[in-house]
């Protein structure tokens, strides 16, 4: 079989159209470019009736929204998740990493939390306060002009607070808290622990005549149908091409890997289209990397040639090393004065209203690097899984739990609304011991050989995890409230998720000035390889206690203007 | 009851529902069952999603001997009385044959829970548990309705564990249907201006904003204005 291979040259081939790949195909196509943008998923618009799930009920689905097809219920807006049929990954020996795929346009924005939090002076700068790890080769102040330019673009809701570590920006106003948060708050600053509007990026007020004004319907992982929430195609794809860019989207289309030619320049990439199931060639003066930490990872270990025969861009060794995912833990609680709520419309923006940043000193823990609290709970739609154990919490009055009959009608109205989840998102500290590498033993249904990870937490996430849950039972003690289940222990590593499962993995090409130890330089460029560029949040050095999508987007839009620079100056 | 009349009349939809009972040809109901099961489904689906509805919706678990059972067990735990609607009437029993085959895990509990409760009927009085007066069935589900919390669920004798899983799936069933929601009085999924929690939800619940916070908060009258900043970051509009 022959590669067919397109004879039309871009000047930029874009890989993925999650947050990097958007926000760069944006940039570039406004500089006037020629983009590809190639997609593995198919085509997705929020606001087209045969995709929508926004404002759906429960009963419009057989199974009642339950998650047995998508992995967070039929309504979320994710197309794949830690498993997809023909297409596996493994696991190492002592490992259990989850890899959380998306296969659509827009990629994993079109579900995500919107949690947008700007990474502070100190979170580039972690090897410095703790030894542990590596600083970035750039600081706060390089990528502050960025941050800024994205929350003008997009929108963010949120504060100015002048915290040292979380720093301030060009927020919308932010919504007033539900019950359940005034109880959280009321609790956490019994503690000491503070509280602060949230940072998310739902428009609670107009940004521009091109996108819609949240309406609280607290659906955002299903995507909104008039863009009012961040995610790729509806806010940085759409726009591109409705203001004259010249984009060709390749979506169905699987990325094997990036061609090169003698001197070992980038060419551009050969992809699988999935519909046809034949590989097929595109030329590009420029590729640009933005699959997800570990695809474009395993896309340049299996663009093996002469000039590059341990993958594109690995005279390293580094890539796909210091892969880290953010730690997680949770608890859900009963709070008995939430009892017996009056019900009406709280459904707000989709998840939080208030949250608690990183709020210690780690020179008096026993452990490094920080989390951040979110909460949840209120009046939720019901769906599979509602008036389960429906009245369990009567073992806290000495009353009857179980029965039958209409009596059972009472208890869910009495307990509907009285549960209040906290969780805590922490920063790992990056080890080149956790990795992923191409497993030779295994393809895709598509030929093309998969991942295998290698991941191990140590006694630092273990530690924070520990200190998660004591807190999380001082504030439930704070609210009134009865902690539920088992205080996981040292036999279960404290409760720490498994890697990956916080959604949150990135550090698989990072960035360094010293190019034996990293992947790409200061502006995001193959130090190997001058005209292959990488968007996604393989590059981060470390991850912080913040949620990374913001990050990447500002480094995207950075790389964007360093590449039309570059182009300008014939660098490239 | 008929199930399967019933099943098929969530299959069908209202139209082709109607074109059925008028006695069209094998050919042209098959033919509107297949495009009419997916609308009445219309969730935004994939194509590979929607074929794996179909297949499910297509296939029995239950016998109808089963199905009549799981109803009696149905209309015991939420009956409709006093005015009130009851797992029936939100067509519950269906919802737990789709449950059982979209989650396989639940074939076994299911069934053989079912199989115990006609052998324990028929032990004690010599009939099918369907069959029996609403006094003997209650008198059976009495013996298993009422777990020991302080025992882990799985722990529990496989007919307790089979009942807690039908209470479950019946008022899943029950409160995620329009029926349900409205007697639980959801109000949410319709476009809304979220302007906090009502004073005398506040005064219910002892807790009350502080104006500090308040401030901070959007002005809702104002939210069609578009957002500007001065360079500081202040909000200006």
């Amino acid at each position: 079989m022959q590669i067919k291979e397109s004879s039309k040259i871009y000047d930029v081939i874009i890989v993925g159209s999650g947050a990097g790949g958007g926000m760069a195909t944006k940039i570039l196509s406004e500089a006037g470019l020629k983009v590809a943008v190639v997609e593995a998923g198919p085509f997705f618009d929020p606001a087209d009736p045969e995709q929508m799930t926004q404002l759906k009920w429960p009963y419009e689905s057989p199974r009642r929204g339950a998650s047995t097809v998508r992995p967070f219920g039929d309504f979320d807006s994710a197309y794949g998740g830690w498993e997809i049929e023909g297409e596996p990954y493994t696991n190492g020996e002592d490992t259990d990493f989850k890899w959380f795929r998306s296969r659509m346009l827009g990629g994993r924005t079109n579900h995500w939390g919107r949690i947008s939090l700007r990474f502070g002076p100190k979170d580039f700068k972690r090897k410095d306060q703790d030894g542990l790890g590596d600083n970035w080769p750039i600081g706060y102040e390089d990528v502050k002009p960025y941050y800024d330019k994205v929350d003008k673009l997009i929108g963010v809701f949120g504060t100015n607070e002048g915290l040292p570590n979380d720093p301030d920006g060009f927020f919308l106003p932010p919504p007033k808290p539900r019950l359940h948060e005034l109880f959280y708050i009321k609790g956490a600053r019994k503690s000491n622990i503070p509280v602060y509007p949230s940072r998310m990026s739902m428009l609670t007020k107009k940004i521009n005549n091109e996108r819609g004004v949240c309406f609280y319907c607290g659906q955002c992982s299903r995507a909104c149908q008039v863009y009012a929430d961040f995610s790729s195609g509806t806010c940085l794809i759409f726009p591109a091409q409705k203001s004259g860019g010249q984009i060709d989207l390749f979506v169905n289309c699987m990325v094997r890997e990036v061609t090169t030619d003698d001197e070992g320049r980038a060419t551009g990439v050969s992809y699988i289209n999935k519909e046809d199931r034949k590989e097929y060639k595109l030329k590009g003066k420029i590729v640009v990397l933005a699959a997800s930490a570990c695809s474009s990872a395993r896309i340049l270990l299996n663009s093996k040639s002469s000039q590059h025969p341990n993958g594109l861009g690995n005279s390293s060794d580094i890539v796909g090393k210091y892969l880290h995912d953010s730690t997680g833990s949770s608890r859900v609680s009963f709070i008995p004065d939430l009892m017996n709520r009056k019900t009406y419309n709280e459904d707000g923006v989709g998840g939080m209203h208030v949250y608690t940043p990183w709020w210690l000193e780690n020179e008096k823990l026993d452990f490094p690097r920080g989390y951040h609290i979110e909460m949840w709970g209120g009046l939720g739609m019901p769906g599979y899984g509602f008036g389960f154990n429906v009245n369990d919490f009567n073992k806290f009055f000495g009353l009857t739990v179980g029965g039958y009959g209409n009596d059972l009608r009472k208890d869910v109205k009495k307990y509907y609304g009285s549960t209040i989840g906290i969780s805590g998102r922490g920063e790992s500290v990056a080890q080149k011991s956790n990795y992923c590498e191409i497993d030779p033993t295994k393809v895709d249904e598509y030929g093309i050989p998969v991942l295998k990870f290698h991941y191990k937490w140590t006694d630092h996430e273990i530690k924070q995890v520990k200190h998660m849950h004591d807190t999380f039972e001082e504030i439930i003690h704070n609210m009134g409230g009865e902690s539920l289940g088992k205080k996981p222990g040292e036999d279960e590593n404290y409760g720490i998720l498994a890697p990956g499962e916080i959604i949150h993995e990135v550090g698989t090409t990072r960035m360094g000035n010293d190019k034996k130890t990293s992947v790409v330089n200061s502006y995001q460029q193959m130090h190997d390889v001058k005209n292959v560029f990488i968007v996604d949040a393989g590059p981060f050095v470390s991850q912080a206690d913040k949620n990374p999508t913001w990050t990447i987007l500002a480094l995207s839009w950075r790389t964007s203007d360093f590449i039309i620079e570059q182009l300008k100056q014939q660098n490239i | 009851m008929d199930r399967r009349k019933s099943l098929k009349s969530i299959l069908l939809g209202g139209v082709a529902g109607g074109l059925a009972v008028h006695g069209c040809s094998p050919k042209s109901e098959a033919i509107a069952e297949e495009s009419t099961v997916l609308k009445s489904y219309t969730y935004g689906r994939t194509p590979k999603e929607v074929q794996r509805d179909q297949e499910l919706m297509e296939e029995v678990f239950f016998n109808d001997h089963e199905m009549e059972t799981i109803a009696v067990l149905c209309n015991l735990i939420l009956p409709s009385d006093d005015g009130l609607k009851g797992a029936l009437d939100a067509e519950v029993p269906d919802f737990i044959e789709f449950m059982s085959k979209d989650i396989p895990e639940l074939q076994i509990p299911l069934r053989g829970g079912l199989m115990w409760l006609d052998h324990k009927c028929n032990t004690e009085f010599n009939l099918e548990f369907k069959v029996a007066s609403e006094a003997q069935q209650k008198n059976i589900l009495d013996t298993i309705a009422y777990p020991d919390p302080s025992v882990p669920q799985d722990q529990h004798p496989l007919e307790i564990q089979f009942f807690t899983l039908m209470r479950n799936l019946t008022l899943s069933g029950y409160y995620s249907t329009k029926i349900g929601i409205e007697e639980l009085g959801y109000k949410g999924n319709m476009p809304n201006v979220w302007d906090g929690v009502p004073e005398d939800v506040l005064a219910q619940h002892g807790v009350a904003y502080d104006e500090e916070w308040l401030a901070k908060c959007v002005d809702q009258s104002k939210r069609a204005v578009i957002a500007e900043w001065d360079e500081q970051g202040n909000l200006i509009t």
